[in-house]
């Protein structure tokens, strides 16, 4: 083998890529814009995700617009606190305290809870399934399918399908939101990540319905509304739900449902006062 | 008058776009609004341009003597790539609203097939120096005519009432295909 056809390539091609270097280097020199210098200093606050979370089309479009004042440094669910207040302490801005927020699943029917009406065989994506009559494989219309369509679209790797249900690991949740749009049976909500009460269902269906298709499902009995000295469960269409500004997580309507429908752990006192 | 049926071989009757279904990502992408895609437009003659030059002149002059034609891929996604930064340096600077319009898929320039297209072409025809660049200009110029034909195409739909089912790109596509079948009338001209 003849040594020219190594050293030659890599000549030509090495020069040619030196040459237009040097020339876009001149050029980028010559054709300098000035770019407010601020932009770059709040995106460098920003989490970098590019989740779209805020509404825009990634963090830098979201850096451009926080420095143009069309939207408060807040605008960001992702964004910790600290960082937050950097931008608005940056900005010259006052900073409105919001709850950070977390992504749940509304659905506790796992594989042995609740039943499938058939196989289902087709694309593994929730969109695909929920629309074939039926609405997917699972006994209850209104339930978790499992499929994953939330976890393809989480770009922090919260979420994990585990026994038929998909879980989202609420450390690792940003509340981005992405998640709730790519729900077809709007399952997944965003609930404030210091109330541990939450209703794990969301199905509409009446009591024996709900009973017949999955043991953990809430059956519509109003235990929970009859319990609450606050006033803060509401009932609707035989679906609870909290409502989070009355509710002081006394626990009574998670010790008295029937069904367990309704969770909540006890806060260590540490996650309580913050 | 060699040239000059070259010219409008590729404007017309071999249109980049209508014809040989190349670069049609910015064809679709960049056809909302008129004025865009005449900027595009413009930009993809002027990479157009200089790559069918520029690369002509790589691959006779480098590659050829050397006896390293089998890297002219790589050779020549260099040099367009080296021009699209450039073009993109030199677009941000004189029309920022240009350059914002264009938003991603200026730099997608360099991916767009059409512009390495014409450079493998005019390597495989065997064209000149001179033919290779009347070719890319005739490619760009027929790239522009489509992709703003299009755009008013598309400017117009915006205001019809069209079934749901067919609303933004669906309707955008069957326009497109609609208007390759016209171009095939061109097939006749030479």
């Amino acid at each position: 083998m003849d040594i020219t056809s190594i050293v030659y390539p890599v000549i030509s091609i090495g020069g040619l890529g030196i040459l237009f270097g040097a020339g876009l280097g001149y050029a980028s020199k010559k054709f300098a814009v000035e770019v407010d210098e601020r932009i770059p200093k709040v995106r460098e606050l920003l989490p970098g995700a590019n989740c779209g979370g805020c509404g825009f089309a990634g963090c830098d479009a979201f850096a451009k617009a926080v420095v143009e004042g069309t939207v408060s440094p807040s605008g960001c669910s992702v964004n910790t606190m600290e960082s937050t207040e950097a931008i608005a302490a940056f900005m010259g801005l006052k900073v409105e305290q919001t709850e950070k927020k977390v992504a749940v699943v509304k659905c506790k029917g796992t594989c042995d809870k609740s039943k499938n009406k058939y196989e289902y065989y087709g694309i593994t994506d929730c969109r695909d399934a929920a629309l074939i009559p039926g609405g997917g494989a699972k006994s209850c219309s209104y339930g978790c399918l499992g499929l994953g369509s939330c976890k393809k679209v989480c770009p922090f790797g919260a979420i994990k399908i585990e026994d038929g249900i998909a879980v989202i690991d609420e450390e690792k949740c940003t509340a981005c939101g992405n998640c709730v749009k790519a729900c077809p049976k709007a399952v997944i909500e965003l609930v404030p990540v210091t109330k541990q009460v939450r209703v794990l269902c969301n199905s509409l269906d009446k009591g024996k319905e709900v009973k017949e298709s999955c043991s953990v499902g809430c059956i519509g009995c109003r235990m929970c509304v009859k319990v609450c000295e606050y006033g803060a469960m509401d009932f609707e269409n035989n679906l609870a739900h909290v409502n989070y500004e009355k509710c002081t997580q006394c626990m009574a309507c998670v010790k008295k449902c029937p069904t367990k429908a309704i969770c909540g752990e006890i806060l260590s006192e540490e996650v309580q006062a913050s | 008058m060699e040239l000059f049926i070259l010219f409008l071989s590729a404007i017309l009757v071999n249109n980049f776009v209508l014809s040989r279904f190349l670069g049609i990502c910015p064809f679709l992408g960049v056809s909302k609004k008129v004025e865009t895609a005449v900027g595009m437009g413009m930009a993809v003659t002027f990479v157009m341009t200089l790559a069918s030059m520029i690369s002509y002149m790589v691959y006779n002059w480098i590659l050829v003597p050397l006896k390293i034609e089998y890297l002219y891929t790589i050779a020549f996604i260099l040099v367009i790539a080296s021009l699209v930064q450039f073009v993109e340096m030199v677009i941000q600077k004189v029309s920022p609203t240009l350059y914002q319009a264009l938003g991603v898929y200026l730099p997608l320039i360099t991916t767009n097939c059409a512009v390495l297209g014409v450079a493998v072409l005019n390597m495989n025809e065997g064209y000149n120096l001179i033919q290779s660049i009347v070719h890319g200009v005739g490619a760009a110029l027929g790239f522009t005519l489509a992709i703003v034909l299009f755009a008013g195409i598309r400017e117009r739909i915006e205001n019809n009432n069209i079934l749901t089912a067919f609303q933004g790109f669906p309707i955008a596509l069957i326009t497109a295909g609609l208007m390759s079948i016209a171009f095939l009338g061109f097939q006749g001209l030479l």
